[in-house]
């Protein structure tokens, strides 16, 4: 346990302050410490996190993506059209259709970066107005409400009324969620080229010379990403019930704040699903519990931006101080 | 002093290449050199930078392909060319100079990383890793915590994983590239342990470096190389380092004693007691008028740690420090730069220079109150002083906006040098000045430091090289454990006085 | 006609080839496709919406020199906007006078300078990352400023204001004026003093300078202050073209600057980089969209053109170096 700590120092500490402000919010407001709250949150946060196992990715390669939000904008447009011209479909072409769709677009973002030596933010920039600008003029900006019926159909997978008349619900973004942040997972601790991936974001010269192929790394991890984004893009349509071409702008800047806050660096190497998927429940959470306590909903960003601030500098600040100190004693 | 043929007739070479020839950009990098290590043995190969030594590692592990006509055998097979994953298969390893290691993954990981090496995916066997390098690590002798991150240990440890990774590809021949550069003198002693161990079970092992005082004695054979082309393959023994530098530079160096009494001059600095714990201890010494100060003392005995308590950049514990008759205490190092006090850093590629920026801008950074006209940046006057000091310190330059990194290390160390005394020091500390500066190039730095002295700068000269104190300074002070536990004065002691107190 | 070309290169900097290159490119096809093209209209319609996005730029553009990022430029503008608003509102409103205005926009430029000031003090004490420190700083100010006005319009000033967004001064327009006027104020400051030399060395190697006796935590707190400042005067122009303030307006200009500056050969790690190309960068994207708006298209297209763009000039770059490289090699 304590080695978990000292070895997983992220993920505790984003642990720690989950764990007292759910304490916190279970006395002070009635029901956030009941179940179906709690699945509730789980239902919420599906599509987020699956979003951000794929931004994970990335990131520990070394990369940065601005444009998988809107990517699986796209994603959901041009599947639901596909799916329409197909006859339906049904949830597995739909799953297909819309994964190989975000891998396409990922690859795409990795084919310029490593072809062309530009780095990814600058590619993804790009990508993210051409994905964008692309989408919102081919679709006028129109929404497309009348999707096929199993996409709007809620899957119920596990239901169960409590004692107390609220309902524990298991919904299907959660099941394709937990699919994704195991595959996740098992990828890139328990395969050796998601240990690859983890080397060359630490050390690329390094991992060039140890033989890695680093020209495939790239589209690895951006079709991974590409993957995650594509299922989160269809699963946030089937949320949502409708396509709104603008529904993920933005999302991506979201996403990124809640990766990062979970341990990730900038930069590559570093970053785990569990502290991922913390940032993003930790972030959830917090409105949750605002909204149970009766806090404007207009505050909630202001909220959540001052305790991530908060939360970056106090993780910075102390760790320098004590590495010079270190440092020292040598 | 070529090596007869008869010690190559007994034992067949384990790696031989001949007839290596190989151009970038029609520069020829090597002329047909050859080269060979025999099974087990312990061999040196020296040059300067830029003389083909990391080159010729690259072809024999395979990175670069040598020209048509070559030939390498290794293990008794030929090959026209080497291929990275054919090279670490043969078992070739090479610890390259920054190690090559992920700082994130724990040690095991990092020294059984070839496990995961392969295109397709397959399962990581973290429990194999685990046994392979705990395996590798008792071969060596070294107990290390296998589950920890290996940006948790210091560098001398981080280079025995690298070792011990070289160890579990099953190596018949490991390269060390530039081994002992970051490692303090009991690290490097225990290092040396190690290629003893590794040479006594018949791995052999090769230094690539251009300092090879600390391992001429565990080694049989030395080759250098000079400008491409193969200079001579020698036994080591009897070998010394001076005689290294003239196979290496092609020139013999005239080396004199340039100390001289400096006790007339007023004193600039006079430190005492200066204690800043975990780093020094009680360090009182002065500094006078056109005297230079040599500091010895290896790697951890807190010179440059003393050096940057003088310049500002930290505070010391306890202990006083007077500048010019006047007690002094810095908030920062611009209050030392103001007072009077350049320190020229020890690392020049990170700290010393901002490489991608250009020369101009690198030599007036800390003198920019110098070339404003009406308080605003004016390009003529950085002109005007950057062309004076290239032209007082002899840097050759192609032009002042080209970016620093094109200029060699000596050409690099004039302009860093130039970059201080553009500041109107009273005091100039140099921290290993002719680190990464060719041999043939070191000579006239130190012609600048004399000249210097003599215009009544004072100065500290920090090095780990005896013979760079010994030579150019007028007192040498030996530091070690953070104190300073002796003094010489070169002109009544010889240099192997300072040596075996040193590496005592 | 060589030395003409060394002058121009050194007096202007080598980033301003691609650029000018571009803006030719668009002057041609745009001219030949469109009969319309060269007229009073595309250009009054340039003149009047460049000034926001530029503004911008230049926010985003300090920072990026120090190879950090400022992500909350748009909603510091917004923030700063509602800090003039509610001056403006607490003096009468409709009736305020120009002391008012005066009063706001330095109360304005003070709050956009505070957000600077806040991320830079972050940034310069921690070892915390430019994009998470300025993102934390974006959703922070976005939630303040919807909280403030509960995601709704704020409207009602003096007339008087009008002009700063829509007024012209001898043919010019007013709010390219003083885009003009901070562009030069930018270059001067990039070209001329210490902060600016700064800027640029702490882009490239921020441990060298700090050796060399430099105060990079003064540079790098400077630096985001300066941008936070400069998003407010983008937020004050924002007010005066709108006529109201909106959480939100301006928003998707975020990644645009980013890309202007990419464009206008900003090094994406900090170090290099000047604003006289990032202006001619910022002419082309908005005569592009101009174009396209004359040949029917909207501004959507115009974003993904931009897009393209900035592709197609970083893949030039690469060929560009890929063709030195070779040639260096022979000789």
């Amino acid at each position: 346990m304590r080695r978990f700590i000292r070895t997983h120092g992220t993920e505790s500490a984003l642990f720690g302050v989950i764990l007292i402000i759910s304490i916190f919010l279970s006395f002070s407001t009635d029901n956030f410490f009941s179940f179906g709250n709690g699945f509730d949150l789980l239902n919420i946060s599906s599509v987020n996190i699956i979003f951000a196992v794929g931004l994970l990715v990335v990131l520990i390669a070394g990369g940065i993506d601005i444009s998988f939000a809107v990517g699986a904008s796209v994603v959901q447009y041009v599947s639901v059209l596909a799916l329409g011209t197909l006859g339906g479909g049904g949830w597995v072409s739909g799953l297909m259709i819309a994964g190989a769709l975000g891998i396409a677009l990922g690859m795409l973002n990795a084919f310029l970066i490593e072809r062309f030596r530009i780095i990814s933010i600058v590619v993804t920039i790009a990508t993210f107005n051409i994905y964008f600008g692309l989408l919102m003029f081919f679709t006028k900006g129109v929404s497309i409400y009348d999707l096929p019926e199993w996409l709007t159909t809620r899957v119920v997978l596990f239901e169960h009324q409590l004692t107390d008349g609220s309902w524990i619900e298991i919904t299907l973004p959660v099941l394709v969620m937990l699919v994704c942040v195991v595959a996740t997972w098992a990828f890139i601790t328990h395969t050796t080229v998601g240990r690859q991936l983890y080397a060359f974001g630490d050390n690329p010269e390094g991992a060039r010379r140890f033989g890695i192929n680093v020209h495939a790394m790239q589209f690895i991890a951006f079709g991974w990403l590409g993957l995650m984004s594509g299922i989160g893009g269809l699963m946030q349509a089937h949320y949502a019930q409708e396509v709104v071409p603008n529904a993920l702008y933005g999302r991506e800047l979201d996403v990124l704040a809640a990766v990062v806050l979970g341990g990730a660096r900038l930069g590559g190497g570093k970053g785990s699903v569990l502290g991922c998927v913390l940032g993003v429940l930790l972030i959830s959470i917090t409105q949750n519990g605002l909204n149970l306590m009766g806090v404007s909903p207009f505050a909630f960003k202001m909220i959540i931006g001052a305790i991530i601030l908060i939360a970056i500098t106090l993780s910075n600040a102390p760790l320098e101080r004590m590495m010079r100190r270190e440092g020292r004693g040598k | 002093m070529a090596l007869t043929d008869h010690t190559l007739d007994s034992v067949r070479p384990l790696l031989s290449l001949q007839n290596i020839n190989i151009s970038f950009g029609g520069v020829q990098a090597l002329k047909n050199v050859s080269f060979d290590v025999l099974p087990g043995e312990v061999h040196c190969l020296a040059g300067e930078n830029g003389s083909g030594k990391s080159t010729l590692i690259k072809i024999i592990t395979g990175v670069y392909q040598p020209a048509g006509g070559a030939s390498i055998s290794f293990d008794g097979q030929s090959y026209d060319h080497m291929s990275p994953v054919v090279a670490q298969s043969k078992g070739i390893q090479v610890i390259w100079q920054d190690l090559a290691l992920f700082p994130e993954m724990t040690v095991a990981e990092n020294i059984a990383f070839q496990t995961v090496l392969g295109r397709w995916p397959r399962l990581v066997n973290y429990r194999h890793m685990r046994e392979l390098a705990i395996q590798a690590l008792d071969r060596l002798g070294v107990l290390l915590d296998v589950d920890a991150p290996l940006k948790s240990f210091p560098i001398a440890q981080r280079q025995i994983v690298a070792i011990a990774r070289a160890l579990v590809g099953e190596a018949k021949v490991v390269f060390m590239d530039e081994p002992t550069a970051s490692l303090t003198q009991s690290e490097t002693d225990h290092l040396l342990n190690i290629v003893r161990t590794l040479s006594g079970r018949g791995v052999a092992v090769v230094f690539v470096s251009h300092r090879l005082a600390e391992v001429l004695d565990i080694s049989s054979r030395l080759t250098v190389l000079r400008d491409g082309g193969l200079v001579g393959v020698y036994p080591t023994a009897g070998m010394t380092q001076s005689r290294i530098t003239e196979l290496m530079t092609g020139k013999t160096f005239d080396n004199h004693v340039r100390a001289a009494d400096r006790t007339t001059g007023s004193k600039v600095l006079k430190v005492d007691g200066l204690t800043r714990r975990g780093e020094f201890d009680s360090v009182s010494f002065t500094v006078r008028e056109g005297e230079t100060l040599g500091i010895i003392g290896l790697l951890g005995a807190g010179r440059t740690e003393l050096a940057l308590t003088l310049f500002g950049m930290s505070k010391p514990d306890s202990g006083a420090i007077t500048l010019n008759g006047h007690s002094v205490q810095f908030q920062s190092n611009r209050a030392a730069i103001d007072a009077g006090i350049a320190y020229l850093s020890e690392d020049r590629l990170s700290l010393g220079l901002i490489q991608p920026q250009s020369i101009a801008d690198n030599l007036v950074i800390s003198s920019l109150h110098k070339i404003q006209k009406n308080g605003v940046l004016s390009d003529s006057r950085k002109q005007q002083l950057v062309a004076g000091w290239i032209a007082e310190l002899g840097v050759k330059i192609g032009q002042q906006g080209d970016a620093i990194s094109t200029l060699s290390g000596g050409n690099q160390q004039r302009v860093a040098i130039a970059k201080w005394l553009a500041t109107d020091p009273k005091l100039l500390i140099l921290d290993a000045p002719t680190v990464g500066v060719d041999v043939g190039a070191r000579a006239g730095i130190f012609d600048i430091v004399a000249k210097l002295a003599d215009a009544g700068l004072a100065i500290i000269l920090i090095s780990d090289e005896v013979p760079e104190v010994y030579f150019n300074a007028d007192r040498v002070l030996h530091m070690a454990q953070g104190q300073i536990v002796g003094t010489f004065d070169p002109r009544s002691c010889t240099l192997q006085d300072i040596e075996a107190a040193v590496y005592a | 006609m060589t030395r003409f070309v060394e002058l121009f290169q050194n007096r202007l900097g080598r980033e301003l080839a691609g650029p000018l290159l571009a803006l030719l490119a668009v002057l041609v096809i745009f001219g030949l496709s469109s009969p319309q093209f060269f007229s009073q209209a595309t250009f009054g319609s340039v003149a009047f919406q460049l000034p926001e996005l530029g503004l911008l730029t230049l926010a985003m553009l300090f920072p990026l020199l120090t190879g950090g990022l400022n992500l909350a430029i748009t909603f510091t503008a917004n923030f700063a906007g509602l800090t003039l608003a509610w001056a403006l509102k607490s003096q009468g409103g409709l009736d305020a006078g120009p002391a008012a205005m005066v009063l706001g926009c330095i109360l304005a430029i003070g709050a956009g300078a505070a957000t600077g000031l806040v991320m830079g003090l972050v940034l310069a004490y921690t070892r915390a990352h430019p994009i998470l420190v300025s993102l934390s700083m974006m959703i922070f100010i976005r939630g303040l400023g919807e909280f403030l006005t509960r995601g709704g319009d704020i409207s009602g000033f003096p007339d008087f204001i009008r002009p700063l967004g829509h007024g012209s001064l001898l043919g010019i327009p007013v709010p390219l004026i003083l885009l003009i006027a901070c562009v030069a104020l930018w270059h001067f400051l990039l070209m001329r003093t210490k902060l600016g030399f700064n800027t640029y060395m702490v882009g490239s190697n921020i441990e060298a300078v700090r050796y060399s006796g430099i105060n990079t935590r003064k540079v790098i707190i400077l630096v985001y202050t300066l941008s936070g400042a400069m998003s407010a005067v983008a937020g004050i122009i924002m007010l005066a073209r709108f006529n109201s303030v909106r959480v939100g307006h301006g928003e998707s200009y975020l990644l645009i600057t980013v890309l202007a500056c990419f464009l206008g050969g900003i090094n994406p790690f900090g170090g290099f980089g000047r604003v006289l190309p990032v202006f001619v960068a910022l002419v082309v994207l908005q005569l592009l969209s101009s174009g396209l708006n004359l040949l029917g298209a909207n501004q959507h297209l115009a974003t993904a053109v931009w897009g393209l763009l900035l592709v197609g000039i970083m893949i030039l770059r690469w060929v560009a170096s890929q063709y030195k490289s070779i040639n260096t090699s022979k000789g």
